[in-house]
């Protein structure tokens, strides 16, 4: 029945997240940015709040709570209040964990998920992007053949977090390219596999926080059970709708940040002898962000609810994805513009949400709830 | 737990709504568009029909209860689906048959809300069930309702009313008219008082019927008071001027709940064009594909996917503030919200579809040019997209209405 109340469990992880959020990730965003990395610190801290060992079953040496895309969604949201590079860190090792959680087989969960249930930060990552400008998530190049006891991957890969550091990456390939999705699955494959080449982290205009690499898969061979799923396989395209559920909470989270950050510069910035946002033309600015902020907010909490019900949720992530990447870089904009010239300004952080804010259109597979 | 699933009562509310949208609007749709100003006949018998089974009924133990809560709002432990949610889902339906009929149904106006809401049982017997309509806007007082200058002035045991409405929807159809008017001018805003005047008193004469863009099957008055004399007890809520503003905090407060209905009127005359476009652009040989990268899409269909995520979020914004008004939370900002984001999307929306069906969206031989006419009024009543923005504006800023002017 109709109801926009989290569960108290929800609203525990929530005052947690939020704290986290407003003590370590925002104090230390910039930094972060500047440096281009994140210290080791940073993230042992994240780690110790336990929330990716959460959803994992006490079997495999978790918590035991239940997996759910709309929590995920709460966090995400929260975390990227805080800064988006810093959550995407973060929940990176998720991007591994959840789908072999949800997707995995026995013999899978068995052997990587107790991995995630350790003390330290667990790198691990999914290589899903490819660098083309025509790259579509439906329409993966990479391709996966079968021989005989093994699978062999071809092709190449970008922006996949922390390739350096992960022990563990899920790769979505093609073995089927006219199929699309459906001809679309994921793999397993280890650190040091041969064939597997990690280039230098990429340049991006935001995110620079988030250490993104590209990656070559040149006949990489992998064992057969190292499929997704096994002989079952997975659906990709499940992933990719929490993927794209994730990116739509990130961006509530970023446009409430600025809605937040405009409205306390406008209240306290004077000109003519009274706050700019006493005009007009700067209030109704401010209208806009909580108005969307909301509105991309809700077509989140809409997809994750039907992924929760295990109901296909494509198109309702598909097109919240699309509302928050336009309304993403419309707010952010406008955030600046509130500032005027101190928007422009590194010292504030609203150029960096403008940045990174612009990522949420064209980016996949870089989260996932 | 957040939920979006409507309980089975509101998905039988929508299923009827939804019915009676297609098989009794939506034949006549063109008709009383052409007929400005005529009663539609055919609807009499929905709108008795839907007054029985969806009407507000009296304001008994139920509301005096709810008003208590409001006062002292308690920590929502149930939270409950009621009469806003009800209003918001039926509303969408309706309005995706016909919103300038939807208007027209007898019994279901903005009067008949404000007499739900605060009549005495004695009052709901008298006006419960008649034809109410609603008269606030006068020649110069329009977003600035604190600023009405019709008069009643107590004479013994009668109101006597003086002054000119205008813009009262089905003004010349109803039965009575809920009449905005100052008891005290001097009290301002405080002094602003609701009575309901039946139609049949010397002294009250329509004197206009406007000429409309859209929403023309419901007709739009203009009435002048002359020395018009009411039964003192024809007054709704107290003949007290409380302090300062409070009175009026209370008339506006209706705002809270009619809102986010003008809101869904907006979603569902929208869901009526972009449904209607995407059928048509099918049957032409476009296909929508959810799940392409931006450069796959050609423009018309990224245009159409975009509308209707638009169209989820006008619907996900309407639930919410008809939800927290149902469960007793303060709810102006929402409700504004849901109001400012559906009134100018479902323009546009209804805009954008006139435009991509090229001469077909022009065309009178079909309905998007009239929705495009009916849905741009709801940018407009209850508040203008504008005044939606300071109410939201001043809500997250703080302001107060000279704050942020």
């Amino acid at each position: 029945m109709i109801n926009f109340n989290p569960t108290e469990e929800q609203r525990q992880v929530i005052e947690m997240v939020n704290r986290f959020t407003a003590d370590i990730i925002r104090p230390n965003a910039r930094d972060c940015e500047e440096n281009r990395e994140i210290p080791d610190d940073l993230l042992a801290k994240f780690w110790e709040l336990g929330l990716v060992a959460n959803c994992i079953p006490e079997e495999f040496g978790g918590y035991g709570y239940e997996r759910s895309a709309m929590t995920g969604v709460l966090m995400a949201e929260k975390m990227a209040y805080g800064d988006m590079a810093l959550a995407l860190a973060m929940l990176s090792p998720t991007l591994f964990a959840y789908p072999v959680l949800e997707m995995g087989t026995e013999d899978q969960k068995k052997k990587y998920l107790t991995q995630f249930c350790g003390e330290g930060f667990k790198f691990a990552s999914l290589a899903l992007m490819e660098p083309r400008i025509t790259f579509d998530p439906t329409q993966i190049k990479t391709s996966a053949k079968r021989e005989s006891n093994e699978y062999i991957l071809k092709g190449e890969k970008s922006m996949v977090p922390y390739a350096d550091k992960a022990d563990l990456f899920l790769v979505i390939a093609s073995t089927d390219q006219g199929a699309g999705v459906a001809g679309t699955q994921a793999y397993i494959i280890e650190k040091g596999a041969e064939g597997l080449t990690i280039s230098e982290p990429e340049k991006y205009m935001g995110l620079n926080a988030l250490p993104l690499h590209k990656v070559t898969l040149s006949n990489c061979r992998i064992p057969l059970e190292n499929r997704l799923g096994g002989s079952a396989g997975c659906n990709y395209q499940h992933i990719l709708n929490l993927s794209r559920i994730a990116m739509v909470a990130m961006a509530a989270g970023i446009c409430d940040a600025t809605k937040d950050y405009a409205v306390n510069y406008a209240k306290e910035r004077v000109q003519f002898g009274e706050p700019i946002a006493s005009r007009q033309a700067i209030a109704f600015m401010l209208a806009d962000m909580a108005i969307e902020t909301d509105a991309m907010r809700f077509l989140a909490w809409k997809a994750a609810w039907l992924a929760d019900k295990n109901e296909d949720c494509t198109r309702e992530a598909y097109l919240a994805k699309l509302y928050a990447g336009e309304y993403t870089s419309e707010i952010t904009n406008n955030g600046i513009q509130v500032l005027g010239g101190h928007g422009y300004i590194r010292e504030h952080p609203i150029e960096l949400w403008f940045r990174n804010g612009r990522g949420i259109e064209t980016i996949d597979g870089l989260a996932i709830v | 737990m957040i939920d979006f699933e409507l309980p089975p009562m509101l998905k039988m509310v929508k299923d009827m709504a939804h019915s009676a949208a297609r098989d009794a609007f939506r034949p006549i749709s063109r008709k009383y568009d052409d007929l400005e100003h005529t009663m539609p006949e055919e609807i009499r018998p929905l709108g008795a029909m839907m007054a029985q089974s969806m009407g507000g009924g009296p304001p008994k133990k139920k509301d005096k209860d709810k008003d208590k809560a409001e006062k002292k709002p308690k920590v929502a432990t149930e939270d409950v689906v009621g009469a806003t949610m009800t209003a918001v889902v039926g509303a969408e339906e309706m309005a995706w048959g016909d919103c300038g009929l939807m208007l027209a149904l007898p019994g279901q106006g903005l009067g008949n809300a404000a007499i739900s809401a605060v009549s005495t049982p004695e009052q709901y017997e008298r006006f419960g069930t008649k034809y109410a309509s609603m008269a606030i806007t006068e020649p110069g007082s329009g977003s600035d309702s604190g600023s009405i200058s019709t008069t009643a002035a107590l004479d013994g045991d009668e109101w006597v009313l003086n002054g000119e409405k205008i813009f009262v929807t089905d003004g010349e159809r109803c039965e009575v008219v809920v009449v905005w008017a100052t008891v005290d001018k001097s009290a301002g805003k405080a002094g602003i008082k609701s009575f309901v005047v039946e139609k049949d008193r010397p002294g009250i004469t329509v004197t206009k019927l406007e000429h409309k863009l859209g929403i023309r099957a419901s007709d739009t008055a203009s009435i002048v008071f002359e020395d018009c004399r009411i039964p003192k007890d024809n007054i709704l809520g107290s003949p007290e001027i409380k302090t300062k503003t409070e009175g009026f905090k209370g008339v506006m407060k209706t705002f809270d709940n009619t809102r986010p209905m003008v809101a869904a009127i907006a979603t569902g005359c929208a869901r009526a064009a972009l449904e209607f476009t995407k059928e048509t652009l099918e049957k032409e040989g476009y296909v929508f594909r959810y799940g392409l990268s931006k450069h796959n899409l050609n423009a018309v269909e990224k245009e159409l996917l975009m509308m209707e995520a638009e169209l989820e979020a006008m619907r996900l914004l309407t639930y919410r503030a008809a939800w927290m008004g149902d469960n007793a939370r303060p709810n102006s900002l929402e409700a504004s919200i849901s109001k400012a984001k559906c009134g100018r999307m479902g323009s546009k929306i209804t805009q954008r579809c006139v435009a991509l069906l090229g001469p077909i969206g022009y065309s009178r031989e079909m309905l998007v040019e009239k929705w495009m006419r009916d849905c741009k009024i709801n940018d407009i009543y209850e508040g203008t997209q504008q005044i939606q923005q300071l109410v939201v504006a001043r809500n997250i800023l703080g302001f107060s209405s000279k704050e942020l002017k």
